[in-house]
């Protein structure tokens, strides 16, 4: 239908030239159709894997006899099953979704031999498969993000190779003259996952270097994957949604540059603040902890431009669910980078340091910046992939309102929590049995926000399962909004 | 910023940068750092793990003991690691010659570990403590590891590693049939050799005891 249209119109002299574009657009679309459809799948079916994986961890660690039998779901193996989960399984997989079909649209190229993509995809998920029922049956190595066992991850490696290059190929084929910011994103993110996975996987498994080398290479490699990888991913679809949905260029040209340039730089030697006060050379402890600071400046580059951008427009977020997610996504960027900086700082490492804090750090980063931005991304892409449009705006609003509200209560739980558990830890005096006392009912209430981030995925779920079941529509349809905006075009605001 | 090869040069030199930095000077700094010889004792530190604490180190591995517990003491005056009595001095790169895999950890749920074969040597407290954590520590959120250990028929006589479990926490059990016993596994056995395992109880030039009277005026 949509090959039908575009041709239509290229042939019609007098359709008007943005009616072409927008063809050209649906071609693209259709292009990138299925491999976007299966790594988003793929992702979705991770997601409630992770979520399930993240009840029984939570709940063990405040009631530990909750399953407690079961050698596979002890809690270092039901923990690890999740964290592996969620972000090889879900976060990577909808990070492929959402950087294919960015990457097709801003180079306004198709994607080549989607199969050998669905391929590729096949095979990660094949790895992440192997990887958490290896680490379920007990073969995990213990390395944090490294936990997949040395079996699985060449496999892992070379699907992501092979995803990687296609991304670049299509590239390679653009058609546009710019390269607009997201693209330097997605390019950069594409390259060095690649390169931090291989030399970590090398220098920690399979010839592992001497001592303490072992928790440098780790957490060079553990930062990263944040810093590296999700993170510019999560800013090129917070980049393009943020201005596509409002109808506006981004603030600033040249502050984007500014931010990917200064966050290339500083991000990648920041991971060494995990191991403030550990026998490590103190050098490469302050230089880590002085690129922290310096992140500082991306952080803020990137927050003027992308909240600069929403000034005068917040009435959109009434209507548009993409943007929703995806300015919330943002606003958690900064805070998370913003806090990551000060809990580099030597004296307040000292009391966040080995605490709940930092899981709440870890959270925050991961869902309400990143799976809060991807979130965002998909409702806007499914429709336009598969022509169809979202059932249910209730289950949109059921999937924003349990996440949203779901991750600040985790946030702000485990931050308080976590940071009281610093100080009493620091305080000898108190017996350390008293110090896991006082964190119960900080993990209890986590486990209360867990089930409520669980009731948005099922939502998400649903929607997703009913929009891919649902017929075709006969005719046009109007984008499904919160609510439909009084003056503004629809489609404008999508 | 238009130029492809441009921006793959800069994409590539920003991590090379920290590759170079973090990963390649470290491992040439101290990749290869030798054990201490100890002149007055005749013989190298740290000392070489058995065969039965490298067993179960893997132990430790596989259950993800690492997630709540750390293996490093902070220096004297950052937190309060050594006011715990958990290391009389801070840990050093030179302790973790040995291990294969460096468990430094970074969450501390549980206590940190890196001296618990000094501060606790009992290997009759840790089978209690791994079968049952309330057993020896009330109020713990440790997960019970019970499918380390097996109750079975006593044949001959009985095993002398059984655990002595208390009489009314057995009977509430049902674990207090005369003619069985509760054993640990293998594994449990390796896992509690590693625990002990676990002690850096000796000097190196670089890291001496810490003297509590002698706090420096100026450390932080």
């Amino acid at each position: 239908m949509a090959s039908a249209s575009s041709l239509a119109a290229s042939l019609n002299p007098a359709t008007p030239p943005d009616l072409t574009a927008r063809a050209e657009l649906r071609e693209i679309d259709a292009s990138t159709k299925w491999p976007v459809i299966v790594f988003l799948l793929s992702g979705l079916v991770w997601l409630l894997v992770g979520t399930c994986f993240a009840l029984i961890s939570s709940i063990k660690l405040h009631t530990p006899e909750f399953l407690g039998d079961y050698e596979w779901l002890t809690f270092g193996r039901a923990r690890t099953a999740h964290l592996n989960a969620v972000v090889y399984g879900w976060s990577t997989n909808v990070a492929f979704a959402v950087a294919f079909w960015l990457m097709a649209r801003l180079s306004r190229a198709q994607l080549r031999h989607a199969g050998l993509l669905i391929i590729a995809a096949c095979f990660w998920n094949l790895g992440v498969t192997i990887g958490i029922v290896g680490i379920l049956a007990g073969d995990s190595t213990s390395i944090e993000w490294l936990e997949i066992p040395p079996y699985a991850t060449p496999l892992l490696f070379v699907a992501y190779a092979l995803i990687g290059v296609w991304a670049v190929i299509t590239f390679r084929f653009r058609k546009s003259e710019h390269i607009y910011v997201s693209q330097w994103y997605l390019l950069a993110a594409l390259f060095w996952f690649p390169w931090l996975y291989s030399i970590a996987q090398i220098m920690l498994i399979f010839e592992a270097a001497r001592g303490t080398v072992q928790a440098l290479v780790n957490w060079w490699f553990a930062h990263n994957v944040l810093g590296l990888w999700f993170t510019p991913i999560g800013l090129a679809a917070a980049y393009y949604f943020i201005p596509k949905v409002l109808g506006k260029p981004i603030h600033s040209y040249y502050l984007s540059v500014l931010g990917f340039w200064s966050l290339a730089i500083f991000y990648n030697w920041a991971g060494v603040h995990h191991l403030i006060g550990g026998p490590v050379p103190a050098w490469v402890l302050s230089a880590g902890i002085a690129a922290s600071l310096m992140m500082v400046i991306p952080v803020v580059v990137t927050a003027i431009n992308h909240h600069l951008t929403m000034v005068g427009n917040f009435s959109a977020l009434r209507y548009s669910p993409t943007l929703r997610f995806v300015v919330f996504g943002a606003v958690n960027y900064t805070l998370v980078s913003l806090t990551g900086s000060a809990m580099a700082i030597r004296s307040f490492n000292e009391i966040t340091h080995f605490t709940h804090f930092t899981v709440a750090h870890a959270h925050q980063g991961m869902y309400a910046f990143f799976t809060m931005v991807m979130f965002g991304a998909v409702y806007y892409i499914l429709p336009r992939i598969v022509l169809k449009e979202w059932p249910s705006a209730a289950l949109i609003r059921t999937h924003f309102w349990a996440a949203a509200i779901g991750v600040t209560l985790y946030w702000l739980d485990l931050s308080i929590g976590g940071w009281l558990q610093g100080l009493e830890m620091n305080n000898a005096s108190i017996a350390f049995l008293d110090v896991v006392r006082h964190t119960v009912p900080w993990l209890f209430v986590r486990s209360v926000a867990g089930i409520i981030i669980t009731i948005g995925h099922l939502a998400f779920a649903v929607n997703i399962g009913w929009m891919l079941c649902a017929r075709p529509p006969a005719g046009a349809t109007t984008p499904t909004l919160f609510r439909n905006p009084p003056a503004m075009q629809a489609s404008a605001v999508r | 910023m238009n130029r492809g090869p441009l921006i793959f040069l800069g994409i590539f030199l920003a991590l090379a940068f920290s590759w170079t930095g973090v990963v390649l000077t470290n491992q040439i700094q101290y990749g290869s750092l030798t054990p201490y010889y100890d002149a007055n004792e005749g013989k190298t530190y740290p000392d070489k793990p058995s065969g039965q604490a490298e067993r179960g180190r893997l132990v430790y591995q596989d259950l993800g003991c690492l997630y709540c517990h750390s293996q490093q003491v902070r220096r004297p005056g950052f937190g309060g690691d050594t006011e715990r009595g958990w290391g009389d001095r801070q840990s050093v790169a030179r302790d973790y010659l040995y291990e294969r895999r460096v468990f430094l950890g970074t969450m501390r749920t549980g206590p940190d570990l890196r001296n618990i074969g000094a501060r606790q040597p009992s290997a009759d407290w840790h089978q209690l403590h791994l079968f049952d954590p309330q057993l020896t520590s009330p109020g713990s959120i440790m997960a019970p590891f019970r499918f380390l250990f097996e109750y079975r028929r006593i044949v001959g006589e009985r095993s002398p590693k059984a655990l002595k479990l208390p009489a009314d926490y057995a009977k509430l059990h049902g674990l207090d049939r005369t003619d069985y016993e509760l054993v640990p596994t293998p594994r449990a056995n390796a896992l509690v050799a590693y625990l002990l395992s676990l002690k850096d109880t000796y000097e190196y030039p670089e890291a001496k005891p810490y003297l509590p009277p002698k706090k420096e005026a100026g450390s932080k």
